[in-house]
């Protein structure tokens, strides 16, 4: 079972698993982004490439299935305004077996932060900018062997 | 052919998409920057710097040297920064 959504409104990532938890399944991981408290932000702001960032979290969900035997993969990306304390982004990797599925989770989010096609601005009092791409993303993302 | 522009790229530029006719001697993503280079302050802007860009052909990421057409939807945008 493969689903994708991006959405301005919040997950229930607790419903989502429930969702997955087929009768073979042996290990769920969930991996939830959190927009951090931090003094001086007071939102963020996410941009996407409709249909590009869906073709693009389809294709590496393949490509997790590819490499592990999974059960079920659920990728829920907000986008819109958020407050610090609000969730990101939902990956949820269902398997027979934990093995398979902390590497699937690591892999889609490692892809999910250098692939998808979104874009964070932050509001920090009345300053607002466009989050720089981390070079630390990109290392983590290259140690998969590129599919 | 339909460029499409995002996040930084979009505001330096002034706006989201545009349609455009490709001359013939463009033919590769690193072509069509130059040519769009060429149409004002904004464009010069936003690819002042080439290598601050990112670029994808029908959705998918390329690299400059890859090929367009005109029946081709082609997006600039800064390094992804979601998850």
């Amino acid at each position: 079972m493969k689903t994708i959504r991006i959405q301005t409104d919040d997950f229930d990532a607790g419903a989502e698993c429930a969702a997955l938890a087929v009768d073979n399944v042996g290990a769920m991981v969930t991996f939830t982004g959190i927009v951090r408290i931090d003094d001086s932000l007071s939102a963020l702001t996410l941009e996407h490439y409709p249909g590009m960032t869906e073709r693009e979290i389809a294709r590496h969900v393949d490509e997790a299935e590819r490499r592990w035997p999974l059960l079920g993969v659920t990728v829920i990306h907000r986008i819109g305004r958020l407050v610090p304390g609000e969730n990101i982004v939902l990956v949820a990797v269902a398997s027979a077996h934990r093995g398979a599925a902390f590497e699937a989770t690591e892999f889609l989010v490692d892809y999910l932060k250098t692939r998808a096609p979104f874009w964070k601005q932050e509001v920090r009092g009345s300053a607002v900018s466009w989050v720089e791409a981390k070079e630390s993303d990109e290392t983590a993302a290259a140690r998969w062997n590129p599919p | 052919m339909k460029i499409l522009y995002f996040a930084w790229v979009r505001q330096k530029i002034g706006k989201s998409e545009e349609d455009i006719a490709l001359p013939p001697r463009v033919t590769t993503v690193a072509d069509l920057i130059e040519l769009l280079r060429g149409r004002g302050d904004g464009y010069q802007e936003a690819f002042a710097d080439p290598a601050r860009v990112r670029a994808a052909v029908n959705q998918e990421h390329v690299r400059f040297d890859g090929k367009v057409g005109n029946m081709d939807e082609v997006a600039f945008f800064p390094p992804v920064t979601g998850g």
